[in-house]
């Protein structure tokens, strides 16, 4: 638990400090939405292109984060460092998913209201929202972690994660979309099979934690 | 277990059953009519693939249990040959498209979607293997790739069935809207052949890999480069097919 | 050849406290390249033993597998009593390790990087600890300094701060007074030098110092083969320079 706590705090201390990852995603995001703006010609969205301009668009600032998720321990020699400590391969997966998570709950804070401003009419499905992109938040950064730390040890690294991950987001994107295109309907939220969706994610989440805690130890090795 | 050869027959046996049977006996489709008899390739093969994904997961996980490479090049073949179903999924399921709507692809059939979705994923492995260098870990990352997308797989399906859900289509039918038991077997012995076939390519591909890794065993040894002692050496390289597989050696 | 000496290693079950290190059988590969060939070691408790041989002889190598970083290819390795692999989780909070990387992270400062590890390995008294180590390293001043602006030197010095803040049983040293002008390196050598209870290997290119230390010495030729392993006395000079002369693999 200690060691979680250490290299959480190392990563959220490192990003204050260097703010390498956080800054981009929202300035890649932002512009993201001016791109669909003009690319969809709509000022405003709703339903199922709401939900999929906004859900694509922190998706793809989700991979800026990823490629650099263990970018310090692979250039300074950390790989080395946490697998001489007596800590578990495990401790390093579940610090890096909070981290991940970390980056993602601050950049939705920052991007879904510029969201709202650019192209929706009201704002009453965003608490709702909230709780969709919480979830999915979770089962990104899990696939995250495995995919990235999968790539880091290879040559083609930064083009590796984002294939590794696409295809594996895919459930995650028509979960969170099944989700959330309701909730941006024209006429104000509505909850078709909110449940199922959120299910979904959950189970999505559950799915994926388990597997990175289980496999760890093994991507850690040498 | 059976030898490669009375594999290849009872392969080769059954798949050609299956196809008389579903050519002269089983009824045609009162949607779609003859050209429905394409699910009986396209169905079997995606089930194949599908199970044999799972199987490489399975393997994934005993070599990461115990660093054995024989299991580790169980799930490597597993996944090639499901991979190669996997593109002949996509092109039958693309035939069918063709022939009933007119155009190459459609969104409305679920498994053929979900197929496309794994089949992009496991494309990966194969950059994801050649990419890294040591051979160790190259088994190992393989390993965990696999079992992530192994638990993948079963998500995936659940979610574009969720997705597309409010469509129409299922596959087979006749005009009382139910399987006729001609159509059971037509499909049994179809689904059968195919799953034979998938075991069939598997053994072959094994049985080539064990004979290529002796042979480059015995090639260091008569360079007289020093290897380390290995327990398996000193067994017949017979990874899955067993000692009397009358493959010849 | 490997089997006599797999037998006499196995033979001499030291009576009274059990060797620090046993490598027995020893062999590690990269590919189809052997980098250790069959290494027979025990060290007892409290001793020191210098690594030498030329670039490519597997030093670094057999420094990483005793630090747990590495796996065996074949043979048995046993650590502070755990087996490796299977048991490195209970030698890992006991060993020290300085290899060439300082293993401090650049965006951290100085003391937050001691701090991590200090976290990591659980040390009580972290702050005291680090202080008294850090002063006699003489880098007090600079504790708030972000590793990234260090030279060489001072980031070496940090990271034998870092490799016996926990005061590890085994200390293994890579080349420890590389980068290190004579100042620095005066500072460092109590730091990692013998002490009470501490076992240490030490990887070093300067094999005529080695020798005159009075402690074990392995000498590694080329291809990992074991050239000379018993007490340093025993390997003349020359007998050194010709192992370091020898023709690579």
């Amino acid at each position: 638990m200690s060691a979680f706590r250490a290299i959480l705090a190392k990563d959220l201390r490192v990003e204050l400090r260097t703010l390498q990852s956080v800054p981009g995603m929202a300035l890649f995001a932002v512009s993201t939405f001016i791109l669909f703006r003009f690319g969809l010609d709509r000022t405003t969205l709703e339903g199922s292109l709401a939900a999929g301009v906004l859900l694509a668009t922190v998706l793809f600032a989700a991979l800026l984060a990823v490629n650099r998720l263990f970018v310090a321990e692979r250039d300074q020699g950390g790989f080395d460092a946490i697998r001489l400590a007596p800590v578990d391969g495990t401790a390093l997966f579940a610090a890096k998913v909070a981290a991940l998570v970390a980056y993602l709950v601050v950049l939705e804070l920052v991007t879904v209201p510029v969201f709202a401003l650019f192209f929706l009419d009201e704002w009453s499905a965003l608490p709702p929202l909230a709780l969709v992109l919480a979830l999915a938040d979770v089962g990104l950064a899990a696939t995250g972690a495995l995919a990235s730390s999968l790539a880091t040890g290879s040559r083609a690294r930064d083009l590796l994660a984002p294939l590794l991950l696409l295809p594996l987001l895919v459930p995650l994107m028509i979960a969170a979309a099944g989700a959330a295109e309701p909730l941006l309907a024209a006429g104000g939220p509505e909850y078709d099979r909110f449940g199922t969706w959120l299910a979904v994610l959950g189970l999505y989440d559950v799915v994926f934690l388990l597997v990175g805690y289980g496999v760890f130890d093994f991507v850690l090795e040498d | 277990m059976l030898g490669l050869r009375t594999l290849s027959i009872a392969t080769v046996a059954t798949v050609v059953a299956g196809f008389a049977l579903v050519f002269f006996y089983a009824p045609n489709d009162a949607d779609q009519g003859f050209v429905q008899k394409i699910f009986y390739l396209h169905v079997p093969l995606a089930v194949c693939a599908l199970v044999g994904f799972v199987v490489a997961a399975v393997h994934a996980v005993r070599h990461l249990r115990t660093g054995d490479p024989v299991h580790d090049a169980r799930s490597y073949v597993s996944i090639h040959v499901s991979v190669i179903f996997g593109v002949a999924v996509l092109a039958t399921g693309s035939i069918w498209a063709r022939a009933s709507w007119g155009k190459w692809w459609v969104w409305d059939e679920p498994t053929l979607v979900s197929f496309l979705i794994v089949f992009l994923l496991y494309a990966t492995y194969y950059p994801l293997r050649y990419a890294i260098e040591d051979r160790e870990r190259q088994a190992r990352y393989a390993s965990v790739f696999a079992i992530t997308a192994g638990a993948f797989v079963p998500l995936n399906f659940l979610a574009v069935r969720l997705a597309e859900s409010l469509l129409h289509p299922r596959v087979f039918a006749t005009a009382e809207g139910g399987m006729p038991g001609s159509m059971w077997l037509a499909f049994g012995v179809s689904l059968l052949g195919i799953g034979l076939l998938w075991v069939t390519l598997v053994r072959f591909e094994l049985a080539a890999k064990a004979t290529s890794a002796q042979l480059s065993r015995l090639r260091r040894a008569l360079e007289g480069s020093p290897a380390a002692p290995r327990p398996e050496a000193d067994r017949r390289p017979s990874p899955t097919v067993p000692a009397r597989s009358g493959v010849g050696t | 050849m490997q089997r006599a000496g797999g037998a006499k290693a196995r033979e001499s079950e030291p009576a009274g406290a059990a060797a620090a290190i046993r490598l027995a059988g020893l062999w590690r590969e990269f590919g189809d390249r052997a980098v250790l060939e069959d290494v027979h070691v025990e060290l007892a408790p409290g001793e020191t033993m210098v690594v030498i041989g030329p670039n490519g002889a597997g030093k670094t190598t057999l420094l990483r597998i005793l630090a747990t970083l590495l796996r065996p290819t074949a043979g048995e390795v046993v650590v502070l009593g755990s087996r490796l692999p299977r048991e490195a989780w209970r030698a890992r909070g006991r060993i020290g390790y300085l290899g060439h990387e300082p293993l401090l992270y650049r965006d951290l400062t100085v003391a937050e990087n001691l701090r991590f590890h200090a976290r990591l390995y659980g040390v009580e008294a972290a702050e005291t600890r680090i202080s008294a180590l850090l002063d006699r390293v003489g880098m007090s001043r600079r504790a708030g300094e972000l590793a990234r602006n260090l030279s060489v030197g001072m980031a070496q010095r940090v990271a034998a701060c870092r490799a016996v803040l926990h005061e590890p049983e085994l200390l293994l040293l890579d080349e420890p007074r590389a980068h290190l002008d004579p100042q620095a390196g005066e500072l460092v050598d109590p730091l990692v030098g013998p002490a009470e209870g501490r076992t240490r290997v030490i990887v070093t290119h300067d094999f005529r110092a080695a020798l005159s230390s009075g402690g074990r010495v392995l000498a590694l030729g080329h291809g990992g083969a074991v050239a000379y392993e018993g007490p340093a006395a025993g390997l003349p000079v020359a007998d050194a320079e010709a192992i370091y002369a020898g023709s690579p693999r």
